[in-house]
């Protein structure tokens, strides 16, 4: 039965394969977590690497085993199985050992998902937009400068969100038809836009810059194109001055479709 | 066969087998032959959901490239793939894998098979419900293919279906006539799955031959009972959240539309309900379904993993008590597919708990599947190499897991191709490799003959590296952001890295060569049929009932309804030595096992 020891090393091969990509994984920024940028996303990386590394330690073990079992009792002239039924001991202790893993695993998210998701660890602060999905475009509408939304001055831009980077942020998501959902992979921040719910989310961003915004749920044809352009200002200044400009813009093309409207 | 029915009178009760060909093949009442209704079926609509896949996965690695032999289709927009067929394909391509496929293959096809057989039963409880039980699958089957051809096509909201998207007519072309099509063929595999489910629990209660006591009954019965009871009790959820999101299309209803809901600024408000009421009640079916498509799995791979290693099952009960956690737990998770659907969080927090503990029946059963085998004396046969690929790649499907179980990880992974690679790595990795194990155990039975094991070996080879090939890498593009059901990722700039692309190509490459792999065993499949060697009645040495009657077995199966004297895993007892095997019908000592097969 030789040839049969073969088939060891095609599953070790395919444990070291799995295990082989996730070594490698962090050596190429194509592979890794997206480059985090947000107080919350630090978190929820730790909590990854925590679970990977449990995750990964009982994998590569059941893997050895495996094999070692495969390599060792293969089928020999002469030599008989065991005749066992199974053992108590063992069944209790492989039952305690991964339930408090799981358990403590639970126990230990529940702060960081409290902190991000709960209503009463929501920042205080005014919102700095209202979000609207919508097949298949992300509507941001910016309080002006009394900074209040739904007032005669507010910002509107489509598919392009500023905010200011280390200032917690908060938006006020709707949407307008189907579900859409609202993923920044560079902050670690997912929620779906449901017609019919304004959902808050909040988040931070340690680091200025441009991102993407992704739509993370299928809300039909469209769905692959709705993304966003992400602005991260460095101040509260610069958001500020973006705004005037961009407030500035709407009211020119507004008096403009005004007067052609009027035929002018 | 020595006698030891102890005149249980169930003889007399054998009715004369069908003459015509249409009674006995077609609209049969036979378990065996309506388990191969069922088998053949599933393994035809394999292939059609196997091509809608690879018709994604080459989307995925070159965008708005011409798909090789069909993209003439759409020549009139340059040959290129628009991107509603492409949300059209991955939904078809989960709608037939689940509700076509897997399910209709372990309970239907397996289910059907095996149980009367293992039990020591003639047939099912109620044969007649039984056969209606396949025949309302082919509604089911001609109203998703004809959906293909509606004006709008297919269903393109996902094989969720989520409302709105799902629900208004006017939210995309899928929803038009091919979301009424997909919801009414799901409700003739509901009623299908529903009559199998009941007839399974009703046979496994009711007519186990004298001697099967519950702990008596191999694994794949008792997961089978399990499967079956779940199904029982979340289809008929399904099946209300399937009508009312009818009713929603067409009288306006409203269950899924938010109050005062003004739709796509038309000035026409509707709504009084709420949307995520459909994910609530869509999970509470669907979650216990992934349980579905899996614990059959787990219970034929115990059998066969036992078989193989020459050795008793390690820990019976702790098996069956894990199976009966899974199904009790089963129920009380289905919030952890809706962590960021806007649900109230704190629920989120409870589902969480609920989420990591029913990670641990599944931690006990591959610990007692590896226990099973230490100390045996392994044999390398196509089945047992299926099922052993089973163990390893389940373990990886089971640990990542418990990644989005974890609510702050699930928050960037959810929807990402990580859950896509988990999900293969369940379905595929462990329900399909525990299918391709079973077909290749039972084949013998089934048939009355052998299938080809060398080209068995070459075909789990191919198998078990293309499938790798194909899946692993998606958790690595998932986690670095990749969004699923995306018609083009190159539209965002972390995705167009050639990192991405790369992997994206080459899980395409495995996914192409893994199709092709396939044939090999459609191959040895047919050919085995008519032209291979002969099966004995117990090829493989096995204790279960079913290796105690002919391969294939008769109409009405046992002649005699046998009596259960032991429990299924009696190998390598000394009290038979030097057999190894003690089937369960085997009433004395070591000797007259030997001479009696």
């Amino acid at each position: 039965m030789k040839i049969d020891r073969f088939w060891t090393f095609v599953f070790a091969l395919g444990a070291i394969f799995a295990t082989g990509c996730f070594l490698y994984a962090p050596l190429n920024d194509d592979w890794w977590l997206i480059p985090n940028v947000s107080s919350v996303g630090k978190e929820i990386d730790h909590l990854f690497m925590i679970i990977l590394a449990i995750t990964g330690v009982v994998f590569v073990g059941t893997q050895i085993v495996l094999c070692y079992v495969l390599w060792k009792f293969i089928d020999q002239p002469g030599r008989k199985a065991q005749y066992v039924h199974g053992q108590m001991k063992l069944e209790v202790i492989w039952t305690i050992i991964p339930a408090s893993i799981l358990v403590f695993l639970a126990l230990y998210q529940m702060g960081t998902w409290a902190k991000i998701k709960f209503r009463s660890s929501l920042p205080k602060v005014q919102p700095v937009a209202e979000v609207t999905g919508r097949q298949f475009q992300w509507v941001f509408r910016y309080a002006g400068e009394d900074r209040r939304l739904h007032t005669d001055d507010d910002v509107f831009t489509v598919n392009d969100f500023h905010f200011v980077q280390d200032e917690p942020t908060v938006i006020h998501l709707k949407s307008a038809d189907v579900l859409h959902s609202f993923f920044l992979p560079s902050l670690r921040i997912k929620q779906d836009a449901v017609p019919g719910l304004t959902i808050p989310v909040w988040f931070d961003s340690s680091s200025a810059g441009k991102f993407e915004l992704v739509c993370a749920e299928l809300c039909g044809w469209g769905h692959y194109k709705m993304r966003g352009n992400v602005t991260v200002h460095q101040s509260q200044q610069e958001f500020e001055e973006w705004l005037k400009k961009t407030k500035a813009e709407q009211d020119r093309d507004q008096i403009a479709l005004a007067k052609a409207a009027n035929g002018g | 066969m020595s006698d030891h029915s102890h005149g249980h009178g169930h003889d007399d009760h054998i009715h004369p087998a069908p003459a015509s060909f249409l009674t006995k093949y077609v609209f049969s009442i036979d378990h065996k032959v309506i388990g191969i209704q069922f088998l053949i079926s599933g393994l035809i609509m394999f292939w059609v959901g196997g091509l809608l896949a690879l018709a994604v996965r080459w989307q995925l690695a070159w965008p708005w490239k011409p798909i090789p032999i069909v993209s003439g289709i759409w020549a009139e927009y340059g040959y290129r793939l628009p991107p509603e067929v492409y949300n059209k394909l991955f939904t078809m391509h989960a709608t037939v894998m689940i509700f076509f496929v897997i399910v209709p293959l372990l309970t239907g096809a397996f289910g059907n098979f095996l149980i009367p057989l293992m039990i020591g039963a003639r047939d099912m409880a109620f044969p007649k419900l039984n056969m209606y039980s396949y025949w309302f699958m082919w509604p089911a089957i001609i109203l998703m293919s004809y959906s293909f051809f509606a004006p709008g096509g297919s269903a393109e909201a996902g094989w969720t279906s989520y409302p709105t998207l799902a629900s208004f007519t006017w939210s995309t072309t899928g929803s038009f006539n091919g979301q009424t099509l997909w919801l009414a063929s799901l409700l003739f595999a509901g009623v299908s799955s529903l009559m199998g489910s009941i007839n399974y629990i009703t046979t496994i209660i009711m007519l186990r031959a004298p001697g099967m006591k519950m702990f008596r009954l191999p694994m794949t019965v008792w997961a089978m009972l399990i499967t079956a009871i779940l199904q029982a009790f979340a289809l008929p959820v399904l099946t209300a959240a399937l009508i009312m999101q009818l009713l929603d299309r067409f009288i306006g209803t409203n269950f899924f539309a938010p109050a005062n809901w003004m739709v796509a600024n038309s000035g026409n408000v509707v709504g009084g309900g709420q949307v995520l009421l459909y994910q609530h009640l869509f999970w509470f079916y669907s979650h216990p379904a992934v349980y579905i498509m899996i614990l059959p799995a787990m219970g034929m791979v115990s059998d066969i993993i036992s078989t193989f290693s020459r050795k008793p099952l390690f820990g019976y009960k702790p098996m069956v008590f894990s199976v009966s956690a899974i199904a009790g737990l089963g129920f009380i998770v289905w919030g952890h597919h809706m962590f960021q659907s806007g649900m109230n969080p704190a629920l989120g927090a409870t589902f969480m708990l609920s989420t990591m503990m029913i990670a641990l029946p599944s931690a006990i059963k591959t610990f007692n599947w590896l226990g099973t085998m230490w100390g045996g004396r392994i044999q390398f046969t196509t089945p047992m190499l299926f099922a052993i690929g089973f163990v390893a790649m389940f373990v990886i499907g089971g640990l990542s897991g418990i990644f989005m179980a974890a609510t702050p990880v699930d928050m960037h992974i959810h929807d990402t191709y990580y859950i896509v690679g988990h999900i293969h790595y369940v379905l595929f990795g462990g329900s399909t490799f525990g299918i391709l194990a079973g077909i290749y155990y039972w084949f013998p039975k089934m048939f009355g003959r052998m299938m080809d094991d060398r080209l068995g070996k070459i075909h789990f080879l191919l198998t078990f590296i293309f499938f790798n090939g194909t899946f692993f890498l998606m958790h690595i593009v998932g986690m670095h952001g990749h969004p699923r059901r995306i018609a083009d990722p190159t539209v965002y700039e972390f995705l167009r890295g050639s990192g991405v692309v790369g992997m994206n190509q080459f899980m395409t490459i495995n996914a192409i060569l893994l199709g092709f792999a396939q044939l090999i065993v459609v191959y040895n499949f047919i050919y085995s049929l008519f032209f291979g060697p002969k099966a004995p009645a117990n090829p493989w040495n096995s204790n279960t009932l079913e290796w105690a009657c002919p391969s294939p077995p008769p109409y009405y199966n046992f002649l005699k309804i046998p009596t259960v004297y032991r429990m299924a895993y009696e190998y390598s007892a000394d009290a038979v030595a030097p057999v190894d095997y003690w089937p369960q019908d085997q009433p004395a000592s070591g000797e007259s096992v030997a001479s009696s097969h």
